[in-house]
């Protein structure tokens, strides 16, 4: 097990010499597809709630579609359906995006967490207390000011237990990129285990870097509930 | 219509259901058990608990899979070599059962410790005074009021194990991902084969919240009058 940290150190954590490898490329997909995910998803989740049809029906399809399918069989739609079809390869842009698998996996992890997380903030939002709504209203609140200031505030940090999970969940789910030969913690386990026929470190080390980052993510969220939603907290008997 | 890969598909998709319907029952074994070690286990077996839950829920299910699919292989075979008898394979499907079960055993620990806390204390306490035994508080006082609690954490355990089958086919299982795959190679339709298996997973994600949608009905029903 030394000798596979020497040997291997590095390319689990940040780079295999050619570009980079392991713990920071499973970061970058992390942080991206999250950070993406987010900002699609909160005007998603106000179509979501409008009550207007024509805004809900296209966004609950698209939830629908996302969560009713395995991540593996969306990446694998980008990653290989994608690029056998024929106006995909005619366009220079479209080709140039799916034969990546770096775009391919983010494409499906974006719209995977962008799924469950607007579905977790159209819960939020729905949960909204109506007095704050109709006293925002009875103060002559625009539509945009009542959003930004009233309900996206508390919706969002009502939602932070639920988003705590789902970020989680996405840290999970980036091991998928291996799949798309994008080398991340997982790629590089896969790797040393071919050289050295030791599952049991290559894929234990990955194991307790994963474990690592999932515990970091849950002090993260932790101090963040501490913050904003310690006006929900039971008061200290 | 499916360039003859029909039969191949269906296969596939038998497996996947009966993948996800051995895990489940597991896991939920393991789950109950876990619970229970947790709220009612000595010390030793509460931390034992303890521990399964929140390793195994900090690691990626496919990084699992991996470990324990060829993990085992190799400790096997290092056995049969030790004791030089002939080399034993294990098979990709019960491994599959095996680690998914395994995994979501720990999420469902957390969902029935919940339910089960759930339950009103003062419902044990007069079972007790009752002289209900042990068994019979959790049979007939526990048990039903703690699945009420633990169905909407059951519904999302099970559409989790049901789309996490996918997995195994990266494992060499022939689910119906590695269906379509493999009709795909065949006819260079990647892209309507793939889809035909998200359709597959989307019949089964549709149908169970059907059948969820039902059993929540059955099991609310007294609350039903509460509100009324």
């Amino acid at each position: 097990m030394i000798e596979i940290i020497k040997q291997y150190g590095e390319a689990y954590l940040w780079t295999d010499g050619f570009r980079f490898s392991g713990v920071s490329v499973t970061l970058m997909l992390l942080v991206t597809s999250v950070v993406i995910g987010f900002v699609l998803s909160i005007p998603l989740a106000i179509a979501r709630t409008s009550g207007r049809k024509r805004y809900v029906y296209p966004v609950w399809l698209f939830s629908y579609l996302f969560r009713g399918t395995p991540l593996y069989v969306q990446l694998l739609v980008f990653y290989s359906g994608v690029y056998t079809l024929e106006f995909v390869r005619g366009s220079d842009f479209l080709n140039w995006f799916f034969r990546s698998g770096y775009y391919c996996t983010l494409l499906a992890l974006v719209l995977n967490t962008c799924a469950y997380t607007l579905e977790i903030f159209a819960g939020a939002i729905r949960e909204t207390n109506r007095g704050e709504i109709e006293a925002a209203k009875a103060y002559g609140f625009s539509n945009c000011k009542l959003y930004s200031k009233v309900i996206l505030p508390s919706a969002l940090r009502r939602a932070i237990p639920a988003y705590s999970n789902e970020v989680i969940l996405m840290l999970h789910a980036t091991s998928l990129a291996f799949t798309a030969t994008v080398p991340d913690i997982l790629k590089v386990a896969r790797d040393v285990n071919s050289a050295t026929y030791q599952p049991f470190f290559a894929f234990g080390i990955a194991a307790i870097l994963y474990l690592i980052i999932s515990f970091f993510l849950v002090a993260v969220f932790r101090r963040a509930e501490n913050k904003w939603l310690k006006h929900l907290q039971p008061l200290a008997s | 219509m499916l360039y003859g890969y029909t039969n191949l598909i269906i296969d596939g998709a038998v497996m996947t259901i009966n993948l996800a319907l051995l895990s489940a029952l597991l896991s939920m074994i393991l789950g109950l058990l876990g619970a229970c070690a947790k709220i009612f286990g000595s010390k030793l077996s509460s931390t034992v608990a303890s521990l399964y839950s929140t390793i195994i829920r900090g690691i990626p299910d496919l990084v699992l899979m991996l470990l324990i699919f060829y993990g085992l292989q190799i400790a096997l075979n290092q056995l049969t070599e030790a004791f030089s008898w002939a080399q034993i394979n294990i098979n990709p499907f019960a491994t599959g059962v095996l680690t998914i079960g395994f995994i979501y055993g720990a999420y469902l620990t957390e969902t029935f410790r919940g339910a089960f806390l759930a339950v009103a204390k003062g419902q044990i306490e007069a079972a007790t005074a009752y002289g209900f035994t042990p068994w019979q508080v959790f049979r007939f006082i526990l048990f039903p009021q703690m699945m009420r609690h633990a169905l909407p954490g059951l519904e999302n355990n099970w559409l989790v194990i049901l789309k996490s089958t996918a997995l195994v086919s990266i494992i060499g299982l022939a689910d119906v991902v590695k269906a379509t795959q493999m009709a795909g190679k065949g006819t260079y339709e990647f892209f309507f084969f793939t889809i035909i298996a998200a359709l597959v997973y989307l019949m089964f994600t549709t149908f169970s919240n059907g059948v969820f949608y039902w059993l929540d009905r059955q099991f609310q029903f007294d609350r039903k009058d509460a509100h009324s």
